[in-house]
């Protein structure tokens, strides 16, 4: 079970800070969700979370160790990513791409063996994609694509996962089926799981924790009946929404509503 | 289906008895009519003997046809390993060695070479060309360079524009110098091996040898690479050396290859994609079947083009062309790539 600590992180790409002094704390097997408008810094922190770029300012541990020190292979062996939905226009087929998630234990030449296979059949047993194996990943769907890069993020046998938006292509039965596996895989395995999404109703169903950030900072941390409030969301999405319970779970629920006033007249539309 | 070493010996030892048959076939074909049988006594023989001397028949074989063979396998494995990197590097499976603009600097380099009669000497003409494809490459590495990092749209663009530019600086030349040497250069655009002979083949070698093992050195990583730049990171490889690497020893072994028969079209292209559609798009198999099987297609496509219509003697890259744009047109249409 492995911890990320941020402390105090400030990035930038050019003159304007992205992301600015930062700091939580996300202990081992927990999982959390980062929400924000779009340009809040949630796929840049994500970045820096996984290695991809370096905070100026600041620093990231990994389950202690300092994240800018470790070696690439090192961070692969750690935290796993699963992308946004993303076009492989090249004919791998879903074996070789989950595979691929062994790439830091092997040494370049060498080929992958007995216990590799073993490892990432087991992934693929527990995302339900052995079924597919042999075929080319470009012709699978949305959400059989999106299994595969879990199952490609458990080959890497990591102790964090990072989720970049990754239902934002699928459909609702896809979502759900989606953020249940990761839930479980959550609990049984005990992943600590990161997930940024735009879809605040997800988010606040899964995780035990959210940041909301608005423009770098964090605007508001804790359980998602603390985050999602409609006061908090309308600050920082500039929207008002309504805020009540999901009826079946109790989480919060947000309802969006829409600025001009409806046609048929709903009183809360209108409402100033 | 899945690569191990035992798959990549089987098939390189497949590709290699092809490879075999067709230089044999190549030796046995031609103006002068010599049987297989002939070929194989004569081959045994002067490998027994070196020192021996040939008979007219022992010329042809040893001295005309063999070393011409040879260099053409040399470079068409070099154009379709070049082949493959660009297409990963680019992750675009319709880049070929051509697209970064080695091509044109090499041109550049044979025209300037005929200009100032540098050409009259063999090696001329070989040597400048190999300036300017890597005058070319070094530059459009600086201009691809954002910061510290290749970018690979940047780089494309940079090769696109240089290399126009190197083609208005060529078409300014031929046009204004009346120089009846310049004739040399249209069959240097179109590629032709009349000129091999060992030296050459020596010359090239290690750069070809070196640079296909330094691309396969680092195949798992280019298969890393066509997941994306940054799941490629994050799976644990070093991108941006990669890319460098790529695109240096990829241009490398084109340079060389154009430098002693000139531009040779669609071997980079049609070579990588056959290869992955019957094997799969694997570096650690794709790179060492291509070099094989590049190496049969343009020795195959060379005895054509000394064959078909002798004793007239086509450009090779007609003969590649011929063979490679129907192929490229109808890999369009299907869309499977």
């Amino acid at each position: 079970m492995a911890s990320i600590d941020v402390k105090e992180i400030s990035f930038r790409y050019i003159a304007q800070w992205v992301i600015e002094d930062l700091s939580f704390r996300v202990k081992g097997g927990e999982f959390w969700g980062i929400i924000g408008p779009n340009g809040s810094g949630k796929t840049t922190l994500l970045k820096i979370l996984s290695g991809l770029i370096k905070p100026q300012r600041g620093r990231v541990l990994i389950d202690g160790d300092e994240l800018r020190r470790m070696k690439r292979p090192d961070i692969a062996k750690k935290v796993a990513v699963v992308p946004q939905e993303t076009q492989i226009s090249f004919p791998f087929t879903s074996l070789e791409v989950v595979l691929m998630g062994r790439s830091p234990y092997l040494g370049r030449l060498q080929f992958e063996g007995r216990d590799d296979f073993e490892v990432t059949e087991r992934a693929m047993r527990l995302t339900d994609t052995l079924q597919f194996s042999r075929r080319p990943v470009s012709e699978l769907s949305g959400g059989e694509r999106q299994r595969i890069f879990i199952a490609r993020a458990l080959a890497q046998e990591p102790e964090i996962i990072l989720l970049d938006e990754p239902t934002s292509n699928l459909d609702i039965s896809h979502q759900v089926e989606f953020y249940d596996l990761i839930s479980r895989l959550n609990r049984e395995k005990n992943l600590t799981i990161l997930t940024v999404s735009h879809d605040i109703n997800l988010a606040s169903e899964y995780c035990q924790k959210i940041i909301l950030l608005s423009g770098g900072r964090i605007f508001k941390m804790g359980s998602p009946r603390e985050v999602v409030a409609e006061e908090s969301i309308r600050q920082v999405y500039g929207s008002r929404v309504l805020v009540d319970e999901n009826p079946v779970t109790k989480s919060p629920r947000i309802t969006l509503l829409r600025k001009e006033p409806s046609y048929n007249g709903t009183p809360e539309a209108q409402v100033k | 289906m899945i690569v191990s070493p035992r798959k990549i010996i089987t098939v390189c030892c497949l590709f290699f008895c092809l490879l075999l048959g067709v230089i044999l076939a190549s030796l046995s074909l031609g103006a002068a009519k010599i049987g297989l049988p002939q070929v194989l006594r004569i081959l045994i023989h002067h490998a027994v003997y070196f020192d021996s001397p040939l008979g007219p028949e022992g010329l042809i074989i040893i001295s005309v046809r063999l070393p011409r063979i040879l260099l053409a396998g040399l470079v068409g494995a070099a154009l379709a390993v070049a082949g493959c990197s660009f297409q990963a590097l680019l992750r675009n499976p319709l880049a070929d060695p051509y697209i970064l603009g080695v091509s044109s600097g090499s041109a550049l380099g044979a025209v300037l070479a005929i200009l100032v009669g540098f050409s009259a000497t063999s090696f001329g003409m070989p040597l400048a060309s190999f300036c300017g494809a890597m005058i070319t490459v070094m530059l459009v590495f600086h201009v691809g360079k954002v910061g510290r990092s290749l970018h690979t749209n940047t780089l494309l663009l940079a090769g696109v524009i240089i290399s126009s530019f190197f083609s208005a600086i060529i078409m300014f030349v031929i046009s204004v110098v009346q120089n009846e040497d310049l004739s040399k250069i249209v069959f240097w655009l179109m590629g032709d091996f009349s000129s091999s002979s060992y030296h050459f083949i020596l010359i090239i070698l290690p750069y070809i040898v070196g640079g296909i093992g330094a691309i396969y050195f680092n195949a798992r990583g280019l298969n890393l690479i066509l997941m994306g730049e940054e799941t490629a990171v994050q799976l644990g490889s070093d991108v941006e050396r990669l890319k460098k690497m790529a695109y240096i020893f990829a241009s490398l072994i084109t340079a060389a290859g154009v430098s002693v028969c000139g531009l040779i079209g669609f071997v980079g292209l049609i070579i990588p994609h056959s290869v992955r559609m019957l094997l799969g798009p694997d570096h650690r198999l794709l790179i060492p079947a291509s070099t094989l099987v590049g190496a049969c297609f343009l020795i195959g496509s060379d005895t054509i083009a000394r064959t078909i219509a002798a004793p007239t003697e086509l450009p090779v890259g007609a003969v590649t062309a011929t063979f490679g744009a129907p192929f490229f047109i109808y890999l369009l249409k299907r869309r499977k790539v």
